[in-house]
């Protein structure tokens, strides 16, 4: 292809590319740096109901907007926001590290800053949600595979559904079920015949939930995708294996995975992705005070009376290179294969 | 067959006297309200919403404080009018999205009693229509078998716990809003204001909650949790009051703004129905503050809007509060009004004794948002017994210092 017809060819992609990828990313790496001008405070008689007058401290308006006028980005702060105790905690890190005598002493300190806390359950949430949504979706796809082709349709809506169903709303069904009041609440309170157990009061018995949850809501994308793989199986080569004598659990091992084995590698990318975003869960079940991630923290900086934007834009460049950390070795090995083939 | 026509006699009736009066209330250009949910706001809302000539919208919800601001950033902004309290305001101030009534009051606020003017120094910045505070809210019956009085400390209200469960008549019969965020910070600020302590080092943005008070404010919260439904930490006022018309809880410290609706939502039970007593705040550590937090809610009209535009959200604002809503009975129970000639009604006595006990209001300062997050979210860990009291209060400074500086409350 000539290199005229080439850029041409791919101009609409690449520009559409640099509009809504590119920009964004560098507004919020440019916001990232930047911090709001210092609030000039002055006080005033202010009077309220029931009340009276008292002096009150407010911000100084005409100030302010003199500040804002001259920099109207705020002022530089370099990386101040990603070094300071919400998130990478540069400082607060070397001090548990310089003061405490054990190992477990420095766990202890460590995970009670909100950055390394929420990345300890965020991580634990992506390595355990993400391997069993590929095995539970994989034995669903086989399954439903093998299953009488007048029932598939039925079984395929019904397996689908709780990827059809809000996230949101799933989780607040769990949520309500789980409730000591709720089906699921009260029926283990009764089991174990406990009428204070709480199963939302635990910060394992919570990390537990959302982690099937998450299993329950994302299973269905990985069995839809095997399942799609399946109806590609190249059926001369089951039927050799079968004549060779291949039992079923060979089948599967030797030509079943293999086959799938791209799609698996796909699956395993955007689960990785997803996972390390959970937000959704966390907002549903309530469970903030036992879990949170790197999504919650913008979602709580960007909310309530107290929006801050530098804040959450920190960590959405930090969610970034996350992101980017844990698929590097996916993305290394496809290379690889990429590399081999040509 | 009375009653049959009896009532589309007096629905007529009041149609007939009520048309004059809804007719005085002629806009011409859009209003567009945010503001949370309790049954008040929606009154007024619904008073606004009467005004003939142009499009009257309201958005109602308790997610208010997470939209107004962005809601009324734009040029021209979303919302022309936004119903806020003693801390919501805060944030549209500092943002600079509120105009000065100033000119508006002159012109058409002749209804208005000086008292609902909020001024922040010459500017008059919001107009107040009712005034909340938490207090005592309790189940008579309860008290009345174990032979105790309302308490009118935390301390009693320990101990009456402690008897109701010894007794088998209830496991967990204290309720509080004890959800992680903003209504568990809310209950330490009620705490800690009883035990006389002060947010912030006098004069400063500089923190002052890790403290003697701060300290006893987690303990009495902690012991009072060992009283609640175990899922205490997930229970914004909402579920609060769910768990109080089930008749699982039988002492909180609810607001004054729900006292009303306490026994008129759906699924009470007949014992709650009989039995809803309110009484003033308690106090707590033999202190004479009340351990809450006194509260005004008004409405504010937006910055970033035409003059036309304001000019018919307070129009229509004013109807949403004008005098002759007084007369009805049922619009009188629903909040302690500081409108002209609201007459208090039952449900007002616990937000009246908060007033006349000089309960201290909510500190109206930039940062104390900042703060209040910085509790609601830190301390949860003390309660689930993660962590000691002086750490949480040390987490809850340091955060806040962390959001502060970002902020650029302090260098």
């Amino acid at each position: 292809m000539r290199h005229r017809t080439f850029f041409w060819f791919v101009f609409p992609t690449v520009s559409a590319m640099i509009l809504f990828i590119a920009f964004p990313i560098v507004s919020v790496l440019l916001q990232s740096v930047y911090a709001p001008h210092p609030a000039v405070l002055v006080e005033v008689e202010t009077c309220t109901p029931l009340v009276g007058c008292t002096i009150e401290t407010v911000m100084d308006q005409d100030a302010t907007k003199a500040l804002r006028n001259a920099e109207p980005l705020g002022r530089f702060v370099g990386f101040d926001i990603y070094f300071d105790r919400g998130h990478l905690a540069i400082s607060e890190v070397k001090e548990i590290f310089i003061n405490s005598n054990s190992l477990y002493e420095i766990f202890k300190k460590v995970s009670n800053l909100p950055f390394y806390r929420a990345m300890g359950f965020t991580l634990t949430f992506t390595f355990v949600v993400t391997p069993f949504v590929i095995i539970l979706g994989f034995l669903i796809a086989i399954t439903v595979n093998a299953i009488n082709s007048k029932l598939k349709g039925l079984v395929i809506f019904f397996s689908l559904l709780p990827f059809v169903v809000t996230q949101l709303i799933g989780a607040l069904v769990l949520f309500w079920m789980i409730d000591s009041r709720g089906i699921l609440g009260n029926a283990v309170q009764w089991i174990l015949s406990d009428p204070n157990l709480s199963l939302k009061a635990s910060t394992g018995v919570m990390w537990v939930s959302l982690i099937i949850y998450g299993i329950w809501h994302a299973a269905p994308f990985a069995f839809v995708i095997f399942y799609a793989g399946l109806q590609t199986l190249p059926q001369d080569q089951i039927e050799a294996a079968k004549i060779d004598g291949a039992s079923r659990y060979q089948q599967t091992r030797y030509i079943i995975i293999p086959h799938l084995f791209p799609l698996i590698t796909f699956v395993a990318l955007i689960q990785l992705m997803d996972n390390f975003r959970v937000f959704e869960p966390i907002v549903g079940f309530n469970a903030s005070a036992h879990a949170q991630s790197l999504s919650w923290f913008i979602f709580n900086d960007l909310g309530g009376e107290t929006r801050q934007l530098s804040s959450a834009a920190a960590s959405s460049v930090l969610t970034i290179i996350g992101v980017s950390i844990l698929l590097f070795p996916v993305l290394l090995r496809t290379w690889q294969d990429f590399r081999e083939k040509t | 067959m009375i009653k049959k026509l009896f009532y589309p006699a007096i629905f007529g009736f009041a149609l007939f006297f009520s048309i004059p009066v809804f007719a005085g209330c002629e806009i011409s250009a859009r209003v567009s309200i945010i503001g949370n949910e309790f049954p008040a706001i929606q009154t007024v809302g619904a008073g606004a919403q009467e005004c003939k000539g142009a499009e009257v919208t309201s958005n109602l919800t308790s997610e208010h404080k997470d939209i107004q601001v962005p809601g009324m950033k734009g040029n021209p902004a979303e919302y022309t009018s936004a119903i806020i309290s003693t801390s919501s305001i805060v944030p549209l101030m500092n943002e600079d999205l509120i105009r000065p009534l100033n000119d508006l009051v002159a012109k058409y606020g002749k209804d208005l009693q000086s008292s609902q003017l909020i001024k922040i120094g010459d500017n008059i910045m919001a107009v107040a229509f009712m005034a909340n505070s938490q207090h005592l809210m309790y189940r008579a019956d309860v008290l009345k078998e174990i032979g105790v009085e309302p308490p009118k400390t935390y301390e009693e209200m320990l101990s009456a716990a402690k008897i109701i469960r010894e007794k088998g008549i209830m496991e967990n019969p204290v309720g509080g809003a004890y959800a992680a965020g903003w209504n568990l910070g809310q209950e330490f600020n009620n705490i800690f204001m009883g035990y006389g302590g002060s947010h912030f080092k006098s004069g400063t943005a500089q923190p002052n909650v890790n403290s003697e008070a701060g300290i006893k404010t987690l303990n009495l919260m902690k012991a009072l949790s060992e009283y609640m439904n175990p899922d205490f930490l997930t229970h914004d006022s909402n579920a609060t009051n769910a768990e109080y018309r089930a008749g699982n809880i039988a002492l909180l410290n609810m607001w004054g703004s729900r006292a009303a609706s306490q026994t008129t939502a759906d699924g009470v039970i007949d014992a709650v129905k009989n039995n809803h007593s309110i009484a003033g705040p308690m106090t707590v550590g033999g202190g004479s503050i009340p351990a809450s937090t006194l509260w005004w809610d008004g409405w504010t009209v937006a910055k970033n809007i035409s003059d036309e535009e304001a000019e018919a959200t307070f129009i229509a604002m004013m109807n949403g509060i004008r005098p002759d809503m007084m007369q009805d009975q049922k619009i009188r129970t629903q909040a302690v009004w500081l409108i002209e000639g609201y007459e208090p009604t039952d449900a007002a006595i616990g937000v009246f004794e908060s007033a006349k006990m000089s309960t201290t209001p909510y500190p109206m300062l930039p940062y104390m948002g900042i703060l209040h997050g910085a509790l609601g979210n830190e301390i949860a860990d003390f309660l689930q017994g993660k962590e000691s009291a002086s750490q949480a209060l040390a987490d809850v400074e340091a955060a806040y210092m962390t959001a502060a500086k970002e902020k650029g409350f302090i260098n």
